[in-house]
């Protein structure tokens, strides 16, 4: 069978060693500073994705997509204008940046700035040894194998599945941050992810269960995938959900299962310590720094440095290298998020957090690796706490609105009774709010772990990772029957 | 906004040229291109001016096994239209031997006209000043309105492209318009409240400003007094937009793709069968006049029309893809993406009741009506709490608990339910139907759905 990898090089380089950038973009910033601008920021990036479906025993879809553009930003005082293209001739960059000029009522020929531009600095290369990474990664034959290996580990160990599926996909980017402060830097970035899901039905009864993983910057990731423990933990999940009651609703104590389980804190407070919300006047704890804002059993992290995690980079999308950042120690609220228009506007310093889907998008304020840190206890320390409660194995989606108020949805759930696991329900929401909910968060096991997933905001949708031990909230709605 | 359109001409002489030189004879392709401009601002000053220039094409191709591979690509150059084509070729020797699709049979078959005037751009100044002068209007309506983090102003234009080896060539044009606008009022001692409203228009100088504004002020006034809700089973009348947004959560029942794939409720054999109570009709109009993003045709170039999914109750289609309609044996719909599986969405979904039927609860009116009932604003989290293919859903809604006419807000507060039962216990639909954003609807009445509130 033909083979292929749908290469980039060739196309185009954005490495400054080989290709005209630096010149071009010395020019494109020292122009927008004899403009007026304070600051002007280019991002130059260039795509390769592919996603691949297997549907029961086939092969349903292979999708490649490439693709390249540029976003660039200008600051005049705390107000910013931003424009993306996908023409990157020195045309259609040089319309952009006149077009972001004029948002701020600057011109480039009126050549009224102050401000010299004192050249970029040296070259920050984060991608000097990953230039080969997109051709280090598995082929179309090995992808396709993998995935109905997937799909034939479903059928041998479920029951009832009427839909199996294995998907994978891997997104390919090389970018080039420059700044007229002088920032220089180029980064790859690999992330690849793959899943399974599985639909069972057996009359009236359903069940939907999917699992994704993923990683970053590991090449060779999806020949790591240990498929059958995946397929063992979504068929086991689909049997037990299968014919689940639904769940009844109200006010109670609930344990939230480690990795995805982190979710929680993700919606219910993470979101709320970005710089982007103190700018909207959307948290309810900008003035909070130094005090109490959760339970002494919790502390939260942001970093950006794990091995190989799903929100880990060499630099953030300004070009700045991540950092590990306390956000919550033993309760208190000791930093938020931060980058560099939060800097600027709100005072927080950047913590290498300024990320961007694409060239689409201006950076913000996001998360990258947020968890929990591990506690002193064990997992039977927790539910035995608990009379009368739900415990949440696996979570879904969810999100937190302008008031604070977040949600996410439970996809396996079972009931705690007199200190023990008791039947699987379904269909659970939990929705609360982070001042009342952080607080209750009472206890923290020992097994912190992390999932990969998605986060869409501001500036679009990034890859993160939530996690924690095993915690117990004393208190918080679920939704149900 | 006059953008000059692409020159389809060419990019069809380029394409042909390419693929003659590789020996494929068989070969489609799908494009778009935008402009926009768009403001948001915060508390009387601009906080992000921003625009965008975007493009991109969708290259198919069949290849000598007849099997089909797709690329997408950003890059509307020479070198990036070739490697498009070279990337979907070599994509086609993993193409699905059990499903190829072909061209649509109505791909060359007239559009209907849409008249759509293409506005022109009033620039990102205008826009700006109009959103700090809505901003600015908003914030007075009321004193605890401190905010409105969720606001923003847009203009652009967009144009679509199909075009294939066996000549059909389609192309259109359109320009667009919104403006929402989310504000977020705090009372002493009190939880901070939300709300909003969204307009769209063909440009921004046709922008009901005035009506998104008084609206946005209306629902976050009224959201200021509030208390939580006992758990139970409620009547509860979903508005337009809280209908819609259900409704569409669960198209997959109506999506012959997912029927295919068995991820739907529904099987071949549903057609005809009773889904919902006897006076409930469901249209897809792509082509409504107050569809402002409407096309003329789909991404396999098959004209958009309308199309009737439920009709007083029973099932009657399902919307195709050319490869799903030529398996059920009948015409593509005009509701088709392009890929290398042709994905399938609906337009734009119209709901009313039918002619001449008395709903059981004929005499429930949102506005009259002395009955305690729950008014469900808005449904959040439908990405999380919805289980399309399960039929279940558990969420988070904006809303009122109304008593004798007299409005309370909900606190934080879910609904739960399953879509079939709730299709089939709707009690009332009320016979003026209003257009939204998002569709046609009227507010619709369903008995004893699940609330789990606070209290």
């Amino acid at each position: 069978m033909q083979t292929t990898t749908t290469s980039t090089t060739g196309i185009f380089n954005l490495d400054p060693c080989c290709s005209p950038w630096e010149q071009r973009l010395n020019t494109l910033l020292s122009v927008g500073l004899a403009a007026g601008a304070d600051l002007v920021e280019v991002f130059l990036e260039r795509t390769d994705h592919l996603g691949v479906l297997a549907e029961q025993d086939k092969i349903t879809s292979v999708s490649p997509a490439f693709g390249m553009g540029a976003g660039i930003r200008v600051f005049r005082g705390a107000r910013d204008g931003f424009v993306s293209t996908n023409d990157l001739s020195d045309t259609g960059l040089t319309e952009a940046l006149d077009q972001a000029l004029a948002m701020l009522q600057l011109e480039r020929s009126t050549l009224s700035g102050s401000n010299s531009f004192q050249g970029l600095s040296a070259l920050r290369n984060f991608a000097a040894t990953k230039n080969d990474w997109l051709e280090r990664t598995p082929n179309l034959d090995v992808i396709t194998q993998r995935l109905l290996e997937g799909t034939q580990c479903l059928q041998r160990l479920g029951q009832h599945l009427e839909v199996r599926r294995g998907n994978f996909s891997r997104d390919w980017q090389e970018v080039l941050v420059a700044a007229s402060d002088g920032t220089f830097a180029r980064d790859i970035r690999l992330h690849q992810s793959s899943g399974l899901s599985v639909l069972a039905a057996d009359g009236d009864h359903r069940a939907s269960i999917a699992r994704r993983y993923g990683t970053t910057d590991k090449p060779n990731d999806l020949c790591d995938w240990n498929i059958e423990a995946s397929a063992q933990e979504v068929c086991a999940s689909a049997s037990t959900m299968l014919r689940a009651d639904y769940v009844d609703g109200g006010q109670m104590p609930v344990v939230l299962a480690n990795r995805f389980g982190g979710v929680i804190f993700h919606e219910a407070c993470g979101h709320l310590l970005e710089t982007t919300q103190i700018e909207r006047g959307t948290t309810p704890f900008a003035e909070s720094i130094g005090e109490s804002i959760a339970h002494p059993a919790v502390t939260a992290i942001d970093e950006g440095l794990s091995d190989g995690a799903f929100g880990s980079m060499s630099m953030d999308d300004e070009g700045m290298e991540p950092q590990r950042t306390v956000l919550i120690e033993k309760g208190v609220l000791k930093r938020f998020i931060s980058d560099r228009a939060g800097e600027l506007r709100t005072g927080h310093a950047r913590t290498g957090s300024g990320r961007r889907q694409s060239h689409g998008f201006a950076a913000a304020s996001r998360m990258r690796n947020t968890y929990i840190a591990a506690g002193p206890h064990s997992i039977d320390d927790l539910i035995g706490s608990v009379d009368r409660g739900l415990y949440c194995k696996s979570m879904g989606g969810g999100s937190v609105g302008p008031t604070g108020q977040f949600n996410f949805s439970v996809e396996e759930g079972y009931l705690i009774e007199n200190g023990t696991l008791s039947k699987p329900v379904k269909g659970a929401t939990l929705i609360g709010e982070a001042k009342e909910v952080m607080p209750r968060i009472s206890m923290c096991a020992d097994d912190l772990d992390l999932a990969a997933g998605y986060c869409g905001s501001v500036s679009g949708s990034v890859f993160v990772t939530v996690g924690q031990p095993h915690v117990k909230v004393d208190s918080i709605t679920v939704g149900g029957r | 906004m006059g953008n000059t359109p692409l020159n389809v001409s060419a990019l069809r002489d380029r394409l042909h040229h390419l693929a003659s030189r590789e020996g494929i004879s068989q070969w489609d392709l799908g494009a778009s291109r935008s402009n926009s401009a768009s403001v948001q601002v915060d508390r009387g000053e601009a906080k992000q001016l921003k625009a965008s220039q975007r493009s991109s094409i969708t290259v198919r191709v069949w290849n000598q096994q007849g099997l089909v591979g797709i690329t997408s690509t950003s890059d509307l150059s020479e070198s990036g239209l070739e490697k498009a084509l070279m990337g979907a070729h070599q994509a086609s020797a993993f193409g699905n031997s059990d499903e190829v699709p072909h061209f649509s049979p109505l791909a060359n078959a007239p559009t209907e006209p849409l008249d759509r005037p293409l506005k022109d751009s009033e620039g990102i100044q205008s826009l700006l000043k109009h959103l700090l002068e809505a901003e600015k209007e908003l914030l007075s309506r009321h004193p605890a309105i401190e905010t409105v983090p969720y606001n923003g102003l847009n203009e652009g234009s967009s144009e679509r492209i199909y075009l294939n080896s066996d000549g059909a060539l389609r192309q259109a044009q359109r320009t667009q318009a919104s403006l929402y606008l989310f504000a977020r009022a705090e009372e002493q001692g009190r939880k901070p409240r939300s709300g909003g409203a969204v307009r769209l228009a063909l440009g921004s100088t046709d922008l009901d400003l005035k009506g998104c504004i008084d609206e946005a002020a209306e629902r976050t006034i009224s959201h200021l007094n509030y208390r939580p809700i006992d758990t139970g089973r409620y009547l509860v009348c979903f508005t337009p937009e809280a209908f819609l947004d259900l409704i569409s959560a669960f198209s997959s029942m109506f999506n012959a793709r997912a029927v295919l794939d068995g991820v739907s409720l529904s099987k071949p054999d549903t057609i005809g069968q009773q889904l919902a109570v006897p006076f409930f009709n469901l249209i897809d109009n792509g082509l409504h006049p107050a569809h402002v993003g409407a096309m003329p045709f789909d991404g396999e170039g098959t004209p958009t029309r309308a199309l009737r999914l439920i009709g007083d109750g029973h099932l009657e289609s399902f919307l195709h893809s050319e490869a799903t309609a030529r398996k059920f044996g009948v015409q593509p719909t005009g509701h088709a993406g392009l890929g290398a599986k042709v994905s399938v969405g609906p337009d734009w979904f119209e709901v009313h009741r039918s002619e001449g039927c008395r709903p059981p609860a004929d005499h429930l009116d949102h506005r009259q009506t002395q009955d305690s009932f729950v008014m469900i604003e808005s449904l959040n989290a439908l990405h999380a709490g919805v289980k399309a293919s399960q039929g279940s859903f558990s969420l988070p809604f904006d809303g009122w608990l109304v008593n004798g006419g007299e409005r309370i807000s909900v606190e934080a507060a879910t609904v739960a339910g399953d879509i079939r039962e709730l299709l089939r216990s709707i009690v009332q639909i009320e016979a003026d139907p209003i257009v939204t954003h998002e569709g046609v609807c009227p507010h619709v009445w369903v008995d004893g759905l699940a609330i789990t509130g606070e209290a």
